[in-house]
C-alpha cells in the first residue's frame, strides 16, 4: 500500500526543507525534525519516516530521526462556541447539541523546528 | 547540537504552483472547478451531462485524473472542447491529483478558447482533500449507495467543499439513505455549501446544478 500514499512528495518537500535550513544555519549534520501533524490529516508518521530514509540519503538530513507532535482534533460550536474534542464520528456539541460544527484544532502539517549540528 | 526554530508548512510547495495555475487561469478568464468524490459517484457521468447541456453557452476543456486508463477521456471527448487525461500510476502518488500535474496539462489545453475547466480528480475521499490545485470552487460528489454517513466519516473534503452534489438520486427507493440527514451533516460542517440532489442517469435535478455553473462562470468573467 505504501506506494499508493501521497506521502513521497510530501517527504521530499521535508528533505528539502530541512536540508536548505541546515545550510544556511551552516550546520553539517540535521539530527532531529520536529514536525507538527494533525489528526485529522491524511499523513501517516511511519510511511513519511520510511521514505525519509530513503529519499535523504546522501544529504545531510541522512539518519535524522523525525519527531512527530500529534494534534488531537479540536472543535468549536457554531451555535454556543463551545471548544471540545470529539467522542465519537458524529460531531456535536456536548452542551447544546448543535451539530454545527467547525473544525478548530487538527489539520496542522508542519515543520516546528530542527536539531542540527 | 543547536536547535533552529521556524515554522514551515510541508504542503507550500504544492500551494505555490496552485497558486500560480490559478493566475494563469484568471489571466485568460477561465474558471475551473476540481470535481471529487469516492470511485463510481459519478463524476465523469456528472461532467458527460454538464457537457452536453451546456454546449453552445460555454466553452469547457476536461482534465481526467485516473490510476489507468483513458477510458473517462473517451467518453467526454465529443463535447469538450479539449480532454487531458492524466494517469497516476506511473507517478509517484496515484491518491490524488496534485498542483504540477494541473500545471503541466494547462500547457495542452487552448486557455483563450475556453471558459470554463472541469478536473476530475482520482476517486478519493481522503487525499485529495489535502492538495489544492488552482481550482476557483471544489465539488464533492456522493451518491446514493454510497450510504448518509460519508460526511461523518470523511470531514475534510466536505468542510472545503463548495458545492456537494448527491447523485444517483434515482436509487432513492431501492437505498438506505437519508437526504435530510446528510444535507443536515454536510451543512453543519459548512454551513454555505450548495446542496444539488440529481440523477446523471435521469437527468433529474441536473438542469439546477448547470445553472450554478453558469451563474458561477458568470460572476466571475465580470469580476476579471
Amino acid at each position: 500500500m505504501l506506494h499508493h500514499m501521497h506521502e513521497f512528495g510530501i517527504t521530499e518537500n521535508i528533505v528539502n526543507i530541512a536540508v536548505t535550513k541546515a545550510d544556511e544555519a551552516r550546520a553539517s549534520k540535521v539530527i532531529q525534525i520536529n514536525l507538527v501533524v494533525g489528526e485529522m490529516s491524511g499523513f501517516v508518521p511511519d510511511c513519511i519516516q520510511f521514505y525519509f530514509d530513503s529519499l535523504s540519503k546522501d544529504t545531510i538530513a541522512q539518519g535524522a530521526m523525525l519527531h512527530f507532535q500529534l494534534v488531537p482534533t479540536q472543535l468549536r460550536c457554531r451555535n454556543c462556541s463551545t471548544i471540545f474534542q470529539p467522542r465519537d464520528t458524529l460531531w456535536s456539541c456536548p452542551k447544546c447539541r448543535s451539530q454545527s460544527i467547525e473544525l478548530s484544532k487538527g489539520r496542522e502539517f508542519y515543520i516546528e523546528s530542527m536539531e542540527v549540528e | 547540537m543547536k536547535k533552529i526554530e521556524f515554522i514551515r508548512n510541508i504542503l507550500e510547495a504544492n500551494e505555490i504552483i496552485a497558486r500560480r495555475n490559478q493566475q494563469l487561469l484568471d489571466r485568460h478568464k477561465v474558471f475551473a472547478i476540481n470535481i471529487m468524490s469516492s470511485p463510481g459517484a459519478g463524476k465523469t457521468s456528472l461532467i458527460q451531462q454538464t457537457l452536453t447541456r451546456l454546449k453552445g453557452r460555454l466553452s469547457i476543456a476536461v482534465v481526467e485524473g485516473d490510476v489507468a486508463s483513458t477510458v473517462d477521456a473517451e467518453k467526454v471527448q465529443s463535447d469538450a472542447k479539449a480532454v487531458i487525461q492524466i494517469n497516476t500510476r506511473n507517478m509517484p502518488e496515484s491518491c490524488s491529483l496534485m498542483a504540477a500535474m494541473i500545471e503541466s496539462a494547462l500547457k495542452d489545453i487552448p486557455l483563450d478558447d475556453i471558459d470554463l475547466l472541469l478536473i476530475e480528480n482520482v476517486g478519493n475521499l481522503i487525499c485529495p482533500s489535502e492538495f489544492i490545485l488552482g481550482e476557483h470552487k471544489r465539488v464533492v460528489i456522493s451518491s446514493l449507495p454510497e450510504g448518509d454517513d460519508k460526511p461523518i466519516k470523511y470531514p475534510l473534503i466536505f468542510i472545503d467543499a463548495d458545492a456537494v452534489i448527491i447523485n444517483k438520486v434515482d436509487l432513492l427507493p431501492h437505498v438506505d439513505f437519508d437526504i435530510d440527514a446528510f444535507r443536515h451533516s454536510v451543512a453543519g460542517l459548512h454551513p454555505e455549501t450548495e446542496i444539488f440532489e440529481l440523477s446523471c442517469k435521469t437527468g433529474e435535478g441536473v438542469d439546477r446544478w448547470c445553472s450554478w455553473i453558469l451563474a458561477q462562470v458568470k460572476s466571475y468573467a465580470t469580476k476579471q
